[in-house]
């Protein structure tokens, strides 16, 4: 404890001082956002930079790529697969011997509880305010073939985790980059695995960290009036370093209790107003098809729809990302191509169906300002998105489409909003925390660094203005995807023997359903 | 006749303690008779964790196990044994009214002991405490000890 209270008191200090001095607070603000566009802008540039001819990111194409592929070489896994995803997660096939340990359903929501969250809400109204509605159908498209993808991923991460002799385990994408590779005989499984943790470090700080703090301050001060970004950043980072650093593990406990059931009200809040508007479902749906391949007006039309859907998909589900592949490795399992099955929900749920209610909700509720004679988008140049009801983008707009059916929804946005965002950071400092731990070896001091550092990008990421931080984040995660798809592929002739051999003996009767074996 | 076998529901409460004495007197009646006491750690596949926590799980249930045969198992056991039964002791996590009735079926026992506890906390409230609900579903005879 009395490290932890050396720690927080040399984050004030570091913090503070800066920060009071500053007369005009707005100023800090611009100063980290421009420190931001100037040291991070042009690896930005390069991850998003367009296919030559086109306006089309290399990147996204990398990510379709990827999910097609796997789409193809598992044979559709995520739709043959479906029934039996659901019957594992229900612990149909759990070993009663097993009891205790960590199940499907529980890593499976652990892995969630990393993903779950502001993407779903303030992702899809970046997607939905800059492609229009039709980027919501390559958002699901997206979510789809990115099952095959975490099925791919997930069951390589179980696979090759490591189970050391007390007991713990450490798994992900750097552990089957290096025994994978090594298996198949192949070399730079090591230089990958480097990489993937460089990156995964970065996109902890960047996606887990900075766009959650910064999209928690944005939701705060839409509700209670605006205030400087740094006071938010400041409460949280203390707040996170007591849970990651000083063991107030009641805190995380409390939170990860709360966020599922604020993910089952989101839902069913997104499905009573979609009853409400009922007579409007088939038009929104429709306005999704037809802008999805018109892009009705929005720039880049067509593509343009497509860019963002599969952006903020990639951004919300995190498929091929290799994050998940950490956090379901910890599941108890003989089998981790069942592990794959049960992670292939993810992106279902995630993007197929909470993305989808978001983005419904906001084309029902007519906050996107449409031309009523040609029904086209009336696109706002100066802000690069379609103009909007009050002029708001991000998880304002999620939260002003929602208040036009209820009125109290901005307030209990704002409770979800800053609880899914502590809750991913926490995740995500976890998995920068596994990837640091690989880079750096284990130890106290080493760990209670990357918190620290963690905990510093909290206060910028709630500093800063949304776009330096949505771009850097965004370019982060696929940096992570880079590397982790290129070892997919090479690892994925593994992942299929797993799936024949699986597949044979449940087709045998050696794998039976729990109640079944009696 | 085969052995005559006994489930035991033991919690380290006195009403537990009262259960097993009960059915150590049982068994002198029986004679040729087994006590199996079996101690649940509560346990749900559908709880959410943290990655951490998951991470450190299987450590955990060990340490859980181990803390349930050091506390509650191994005293009962040693005194029983030094009075001359047929006793083994087990550790599961899960449901425990599922769990005891699930191992009556599995040893074949003739009955389940278990000792009435208070209702406490809303779940005991609504679905009704371990007693309670074996003596309402279990698939054979229990004996609740007050």
């Amino acid at each position: 404890m009395l490290r932890l209270h050396h720690f927080v008191a040399t984050l004030f200090a570091c913090l503070l001082p800066g920060l009071a001095s500053a007369q005009e607070l707005a100023t800090v603000n611009e100063r980290v956002n421009q420190l931001f566009a100037d040291y991070t802008g042009w690896y930005v540039g390069f991850i998003f930079a367009p296919l030559p001819g086109t306006d089309f990111s290399w990147i996204a194409l990398w990510l379709v790529v990827g999910a097609v592929v796997f789409t193809i070489y598992f044979g559709a896994i995520q739709f043959s697969g479906f029934i039996h995803s659901i019957r594992l997660v229900k612990g149909d096939y759990s070993d009663p011997n097993d009891a205790g340990e960590v199940s499907h359903f529980q890593a499976l929501a652990t892995a969630l509880s990393g993903t779950v969250g502001l993407g779903n809400i303030a992702g899809v109204a970046v997607a939905v305010s800059i492609g229009g509605a039709g980027a919501t159908f390559w958002m699901i498209v997206a979510g789809l073939f990115g099952m095959a993808t975490k099925f791919t991923e997930c069951t390589l991460g179980v696979k090759y985790r490591n189970e050391y002799p007390d007991g713990s385990v450490s798994g992900g994408p750097m552990y089957y980059m290096v025994k994978g590779f090594k298996e198949l005989g192949l070399p730079l499984g090591g230089a990958m695995a480097v990489l993937f943790s460089v990156f995964t470090i970065l996109g902890a700080l960047g996606g887990g960290n900075m766009f959650q703090a910064n999209q928690a301050h944005a939701q705060i001060s839409n509700v209670v009036g605006d205030y400087p970004g740094w006071i938010t950043g400041l409460v949280l980072a203390v707040l996170t370093f007591a849970v990651i650093a000083g063991g107030l593990k009641s805190i995380a406990r409390v939170t990860e209790k709360i966020v599922p059931f604020m993910g089952i009200f989101y839902v069913l809040v997104s499905v009573v107003i979609l009853i409400m508007n009922y007579d409007q479902i088939i038009w929104a749906f429709g306005q999704i098809f037809v802008g999805a391949f018109t892009g009705l007006g929005i720039v880049g039309g067509f593509t343009g729809a497509l860019i963002q859907g599969f952006r903020r998909a990639a951004f919300s589900n995190e498929a091929g990302i290799g994050s998940a592949a950490i956090a379901h490795s910890a599941v108890r399992t003989k089998e981790p191509v069942s592990e794959g099955y049960v992670a292939l929900l993810e992106p279902f749920i995630d993007t197929v169906v909470i993305c989808t209610m978001t983005a419904l909700v906001i084309v029902i509720s007519g906050v996107l300002a449409q031309d009523p004679q040609t029904g086209l988008y009336i696109w706002n140049a100066e802000l690069g998105r379609i103009t909007t009801e009050g002029d708001v983008g991000g998880v304002a707009l999620t939260s002003a489409a929602y208040a036009t059916a209820f009125s109290w929804f901005p307030v209990l946005l704002m409770v979800a909003v800053v609880l899914f965002a502590f809750s991913t950071m926490i995740s995500w400092s976890y998995y920068g925390l596994k990837a640091w731990t690989y880079l750096f070896g284990e130890g106290q001091t080493k760990e209670l660094i990357f918190k620290f550092i963690f905990c510093v990008f909290i206060v910028i990421g709630a500093a800063a203005s949304l776009d330096p931080v949505i771009d850097f984040s965004d370019a982060m995660l696929f940096s992570m995807a880079i590397v982790n798809i290129i070892a997919l592929y090479f690892l994925m002739p593994i992942v299929k023997r797993e799936l024949h051999s699986y597949r044979s003996r449940l087709k045998s009767g050696k794998i039976v359903k729990t109640a079944d074996q009696t | 006749m085969g052995q005559t076998t006994f489930i035991v529901g033991l919690d380290g409460s006195d009403a537990g303690a009262r259960a097993l004495a009960f059915a150590k007197d049982r068994a002198k009646a029986a004679g040729d008779c087994k006590i199996v006491i079996c101690y649940v750690i509560e346990w749900s596949p559908f709880t959410f964790q943290t990655a951490e926590e998951n991470a450190q799980r299987h450590k955990r249930r060990e340490n859980e196990i181990a803390m349930a045969h050091e506390r509650v198992l191994d005293p009962a056991l040693t005194s029983a044994k030094a009075e001359g039964f047929d006793i083994e002791g087990i550790v599961r996590h899960g449901d425990a009214a599922d769990i005891i009735d699930a191992l009556a079926r599995e040893r074949d026992a003739k009955q389940i002991m278990i000792g009435r506890v208070g209702t406490k906390g809303l779940k005991a409230r609504i679905f009704g405490g371990v007693a309670g609900r074996l003596a309402t579903t279990a698939t054979v005879p229990v004996t609740i000890i007050p």
